[in-house]
């Protein structure tokens, strides 16, 4: 079971050129607003029509250029949960839910299927409330109930949480990820939250620009990003452009210093990028004199900037992110980082 | 004497057909026109949207110019027995032509505040585009659609410039509200003319009051 798509389309001031294959459970689609994620969602549901390309199901087209097939979304079986959750708000919850059973036409059979979805969402009781009636967590649940009892082949989720306030987001997060583990088939959630895709997803596809730039493994992503938007989408503070000089070394002439790297130096290197938390105190390797900058704190955290001691005065500091507890008394006059933990930046 | 109701029969029977008529063609050129691209839509908009601003006796004068007994139109329909100038359905094309626009543009107001998410996901469900848009679309724009309809209702049954250019005051055959008040006034029947205007006041504040209760409930509604 796979979902195939390969897609093309003039959008203003970029092409959108997307193309990627997923299998079964959650893959992210991650990127900056405005980069094409939920253009390629709607796509994919019929609701936007490519310039060219083709989309597939499950072996199904659902759309191909050149064979002149543009399925309508109608007829494609595509589970779309929107932003804002788009309920009807002229109905009641039983009827946005009836609404998804349409083509169940046995009325004790769909009475039943109602009964099961209201109890396996907790929706029980709210039956006849309007949407304006529930909390974000619920409208949420009532959307994700009238598109489970559709039963769509497969189910996209655009931005799920971002209508949610902070403190209901990560116990829905929660209850999502083990509902999109249930539903077994693919999954496609649009998110610019890098916390959200790690949380939710087994692979990540990196979007910039209307160009899907990489498509790997959640965890495997976050270790290596492999280009500078997707080190930037992954939350990596510092980066900066380096080029090789060695098979395992690299100058980063902005901060006047060479660092070890663990993994191999391809040709190609344009920036490396190193996490905020990886700085060390006492590593020796990559070790280099820092001037103390400013700081920032946060409510567990602290942020201590930092400029080595050969960068610029006028160029961007560096960031070193560490819990309270470990902040040093007296900021140190070198930090190192673990040749491990240098990202190499091909584009 | 036996009282001449006939002019409160005919507008109420012109208001009521006209207002139906432009119900559906003002709802069906405000969905359509929003769908078509913008140099057609802009033509298309100050053609729909021009009796609203002309002077009601012009929009009766291009009438005339394309009904009247003697233009090629008028003399094609009169071989089916239709007439449009001298008739109380003539009247209905009048007061139609001129409400027209407040329907129309009141219709597409609330068409395109919708949020076109309901409409795709109603589509992504599987739902049909006809049940979408008298299940989802029009009760989500009924305030507007509302509105309209009761605008143009008022409008086709206070309608005096164009229809008394068509179909001008025949007692007892064309004569309406309208038409009436001023022909009584004309022929200094003053007495006759108010009674008349206060028919017409109350059949306005009824229609008002009616709008303003539905729209109270309909608020309630939402709220509980």
């Amino acid at each position: 079971m796979s979902l195939i798509v390969d897609i093309h389309r003039a959008l203003g001031s970029f092409t959108l050129d997307v193309c990627f294959e997923a299998e079964n459970g959650v893959t992210c689609l991650l990127g900056a607003s405005g980069c094409g994620k939920s253009f390629t969602l709607k796509c994919i549901a019929g609701i936007e029509k490519p310039d060219s390309g083709h989309i597939e199901l499950d072996g199904v087209v659902l759309y191909d250029s050149e064979k002149h097939i543009n399925l309508p979304p109608q007829k494609r079986q595509v589970g779309y949960l929107f932003q804002n959750y788009a309920l009807f708000p002229n109905m009641t919850v039983r009827q946005n839910i009836l609404c998804g059973l349409h083509r169940e036409k046995n009325r004790e059979e769909k009475e039943r299927k109602l009964k099961e979805m209201l109890k396996l969402m907790q929706l029980e009781g709210l039956e006849n409330h309007r949407p304006a009636q529930l909390s974000g967590g619920q409208q949420q649940r009532v959307a994700l109930a009238r598109i489970m009892v559709n039963e769509p082949r497969m189910l996209m989720l655009d931005e799920p949480f971002s209508a949610l306030d902070a403190h209901l987001r990560d116990s829905l997060k929660i209850e999502l990820r083990d509902m999109l583990q249930r539903f077994g088939h693919e999954v496609l959630m649009v998110t610019h939250s890098r916390e959200e895709a790690y949380n939710m997803s087994r692979r990540i596809a990196v979007m910039d620009q209307g160009r899907l730039l990489t498509i790997k493994d959640t965890k495997d992503l976050f270790a290596d990003p492999g280009s500078i938007a997707a080190a930037v989408l992954t939350g990596c503070k510092n980066i900066a452009p380096a080029r090789k000089v060695g098979d395992h070394e690299v100058e980063v002439p902005d901060w006047g210093i060479r660092l070890q790297t663990a993994q191999a130096v391809r040709d190609g290197l344009t920036a490396i990028g190193i996490r905020a938390h990886y700085f060390n105190i006492q590593t020796k390797q990559n070790r280099y004199p820092v001037r103390y900058v400013e700081e920032m704190e946060e409510p567990f955290e602290v942020i201590l900037q930092f400029r080595y001691e050969g960068q610029a005065p006028d160029s961007p500091p560096v960031w070193w992110r560490l819990s309270k507890e470990k902040r040093p008394g007296e900021f140190p006059e070198a930090l190192g980082i673990s040749p491990a933990n240098i990202l190499l930046l091909y584009e | 004497m036996n009282f001449d109701w006939y002019p409160l029969w005919n507008s109420l029977r012109i208001a009521a057909i006209s207002c139906v008529l432009v119900f559906f063609l003002g709802i069906f050129f405000a969905y359509y026109a929003a769908r078509l691209p913008r140099a057609v839509k802009g033509v298309l908009d100050v053609f729909l949207t021009l009796p609203m601003v002309l002077p009601p006796t012009v929009c009766g004068y291009f009438l005339l110019l394309v009904f009247g007994v003697k233009r090629p139109l008028g003399i094609f329909l009169l071989k089916f027995g239709i007439k449009f100038v001298m008739t109380w359905y003539g009247g209905v094309l009048a007061a139609s032509v001129v409400a027209f626009p407040l329907m129309y543009r009141t219709a597409r107001g609330a068409f395109e505040s919708f949020d076109q998410t309901l409409a795709y996901s109603g589509q992504t469900l599987g739902l049909s585009n006809t049940y979408i848009f008298w299940r989802i679309r029009m009760p989500a724009c009924r305030q507007g659609i509302l509105a309209g309809t009761v605008l143009a209702f008022a409008r086709a049954l206070g309608e005096y410039g164009a229809t008394s250019m068509l179909i001008g005051y025949t007692p007892g055959r064309t004569a309406t509200i309208s038409t009436t008040v001023y022909q009584l006034w004309r022929t200094n029947d003053e007495k006759g003319a108010m009674f008349w205007v206060l028919i017409n006041l109350a059949i306005s504040t009824v229609v008002l009051l009616t709008v303003n209760m539905l729209e109270a409930r309909q608020k309630k509604a939402v709220k509980a």
